[in-house]
């Protein structure tokens, strides 16, 4: 069983849901980056969603395209960002999900993508701009080590659903609103229907929401119809407003009173 | 009437022979769909609607009627006598696109996408712009159709090409200013894409150039193929003989796909003229498919600019139409299979070309075409008169005139 799978097994034994925490790989700099994450893992994340910086980021709103940026100019690459996977691996087994653009990839290379994710550790990887209609050349040539997690929007047809979980390993993530990461608007009971169409759909395989979820109440509310609540931007807005070393006690925070509204969600 | 349905079957047999893209969307490797998810089902929808409404005679017969009337279509095919006679060369003719309403090529495609869009029900349309024209272009169909437009535009080329965002506004567009980036094409487009990703229910996003996923590389060449199947037509009319050559300038690549697509299955050398900028080593250009590599890109893989780590570069040209790091798909498989030759042009040399078009024949082209008629005067002084090239003059060079002037101060 995947670490990823392991995870969201005991999640669901406990009757728990999954704080999903994303970060931009070397925002402001790799070893404050690290830092950020260990803070994170200590208060409770369940599983982290590392991102891997690119020029040109279509699918993400100001404060993502912002952390991407000063991540490029602090020089992180690929390989350091495999690099910081290594070193999360020294102090924590919390799953990690490479969360990148298609290009970085396609320039690192499929096959030594592969070969170097599973080797530092990494668990899985989410291609933000790579539909199941184009994916079979990046992964043709790998194994079974490293979970695919693909992309639901409220947007797909219900078929389409199927078709995507077909091929998807992990947990699938929802996109809760038609708009980049980050953006205002939450619509908790349309983003409801959404996710029931695809639990119906998907095998069983977790559900986890993101995009525009900033607040301890919204992951309250999303609990009742997901496996997990996808955070990103509220965290990227923290270490922009608040850099040097007070960022990571901020962020941990922050996860802190996530995992406690969502616990209380999940047993109410 | 038979010269016309003769090369009615010729581009249609030239069609059966180059059915690309596939089903997919690929040209070869080249192409694609790599977009977010949330756009995945509107570009579906767009490629379905593409196929079916396209090809419904209602649909070709106020297509046409609208490139008669209202764009003044078809543009003629003019024999540049005097630069040919001042080169000593070959025979050039200019397909003048800048003659089309709009001065440029780009109303070909906006009013194609716009009346898709109106069939499709979609009343709010958005675009991307560099030079402006495809903006301009744009808001003028959105106007023509009555439709709510947007239009993304980099903060560098809003200060480069002041002229065409006051002809937006007038035309009832709303202009948004794009910070991000270097404020020029790609950073136009990244925005255009994500307002379409909150937007897609109920906005159609005209892309400009034969880039963007599947459908628009392809959409947007059958758009502008009008350009080659009118030039095939004229060029016969006048010289009795298909032309030795084309040129066109390539950013996105559009009216470079327009002019030659019709003409694939002849034995007609094509070159495609990117903007060397300041020049390939000085790393200030915009040579994608001369110096760039296989990347994805606004949704379809191609060649782009970008470094070793998968960033993309920063592109850059004179002309804002061709500062782009990226290049229609198509136009990769054509460098890779070697059907169309790819050569480059400084900034200096298409000001060069720009005041030689102005004095000798009367035309003042835009700076992305200068790049075409650059190359035209290369390739020209090495063949005899007989033979025969056509130059795809894609737009009028009114919007360059205060870029122009900074570079040739005495006007000469």
């Amino acid at each position: 069983m995947s670490r990823i799978a392991e995870v969201f097994r005991k999640l669901r034994q406990n009757g728990e849901k999954a704080l999903v925490g994303f970060v931009t790989a070397g925002d402001p700099s790799v070893p404050e980056s690290i830092e950020i994450i260990k803070e994170m893992c200590r208060s409770g994340l369940d599983v982290l969603e590392l991102g891997v910086p690119f020029s040109d980021p279509t699918a993400d709103g100001p404060v993502i395209q912002r952390s991407s940026g000063r991540a490029i100019q602090a020089g992180v690459t690929m390989s350091s960002v495999l690099g910081m996977v290594e070193k999360i691996r020294e102090f924590s087994t919390v799953p990690i999900v490479l969360f990148s653009y298609y290009n970085p990839i396609l320039a690192y290379g499929a096959a030594e993508f592969y070969r170097d994710s599973v080797r530092v550790g990494a668990d899985g990887v989410l291609v933000v701009d790579l539909p199941p209609e184009e994916s079979d050349e990046l992964t043709d040539e790998w194994g079974s080590d490293l979970d695919f997690i693909r992309l639901v929007a409220p947007t797909t047809p219900v078929q389409r659903m199927a078709k995507i979980a077909s091929r998807a390993t992990g947990f699938i993530y929802l996109v809760s609103m038609t708009g980049v990461t980050g953006s205002g608007g939450l619509d908790v009971s349309a983003i409801e229907r959404v996710a029931a169409d695809l639990k119906a759909s998907c095998n069983g395989l977790p559900v986890c929401i993101g995009f525009g979820i900033s607040t301890p109440e919204q992951a309250a509310r999303l609990c009742p119809i997901a496996d997990g609540v996808v955070i990103g931007s509220a965290f990227e807005r923290i270490m922009e407003t608040c850099p040097g070393s007070g960022a990571a006690a901020q962020v941990a925070e922050l996860v802190s009173s996530m995992k406690k509204a969502m616990a209380g969600a999940a047993i109410g | 009437m038979k010269l016309a349905e003769s090369i009615t079957a010729g581009a249609k047999s030239a069609l059966a022979k180059n059915l690309l893209p596939d089903e997919t969307g690929h040209f070869g490797v080249y192409g694609g769909r790599y977009v977010a998810e949330t756009l995945m089902p509107a570009i579906i929808e767009l490629d379905e609607a593409y196929r079916s409404i396209c090809l419904k005679a209602n649909f070709q017969a106020e297509l046409a009627r609208l490139l008669k009337d209202y764009a003044g279509r078809p543009t003629p095919l003019f024999r540049a006598a005097r630069l040919t006679k001042s080169l000593g060369g070959a025979t050039i003719y200019l397909k003048r696109e800048d003659l089309a309403h709009t001065g440029a090529h780009k109303i070909n495609n906006t009013l194609g996408q716009a009346l898709l869009a109106r069939w499709m029900g979609k009343s709010k349309v958005i675009a991307e712009t560099g030079a402006g024209q495809h903006g301009v272009a744009t808001a003028t169909a959105a106007a023509l159709f009555g439709m709510e437009c947007k239009v993304f535009m980099g903060r560098e080329d809003i200060a480069r090409q002041a002229p065409n965002v006051q002809r937006m506004k007038l035309l009832g567009a709303e202009v948004v200013q794009v910070d991000s980036g270097t404020g020029t094409l790609k950073d136009a487009m990244n925005e255009a894409l994500r307002y379409w990703v909150g937007a897609v229910r109920d906005t159609f996003y005209i892309i400009g150039s034969v880039a963007g996923p599947h459908p628009y590389p392809a959409m947007v060449r059958d758009f502008q193929r009008v350009i080659g199947d009118e030039a095939r037509e004229q060029i016969l009319e006048a010289e009795g003989s298909f032309p030795g050559m084309l040129i066109a300038c390539v950013g996105g690549g559009s009216n470079a796909m327009g002019l030659f697509y019709p003409f694939l299955d002849l034995p007609v050398e094509m070159v495609g003229v990117e903007a060397a900028g300041h020049g390939i080593k000085t790393g200030k250009h915009a040579v994608t498919l001369g110096a760039g590599s296989v990347g994805v890109l606004h949704g379809s893989k191609s060649y782009v600019l970008q470094d070793e780590c998968g960033q993309i570069k920063e592109a850059h040209s004179v002309s804002a139409g061709l500062d782009y790091p990226g290049v229609g798909p198509e136009h990769a498989w054509l460098k890779d299979t070697g059907r169309v030759r790819y050569e480059s042009i400084k900034d200096d040399q298409a000001l060069s070309a720009f005041q030689m078009l102005c004095s000798l024949e009367g035309i003042i082209p835009a700076l992305e075409s200068s790049h075409a008629v650059a190359q035209a005067i290369i390739e020209a002084v090495r063949r005899p008169p007989t033979d025969i090239i056509i130059v795809n003059l894609s737009g009028r060079g009114d919007k360059d005139l205060g870029i122009v002037s900074e570079f040739l101060p005495n006007g000469n």
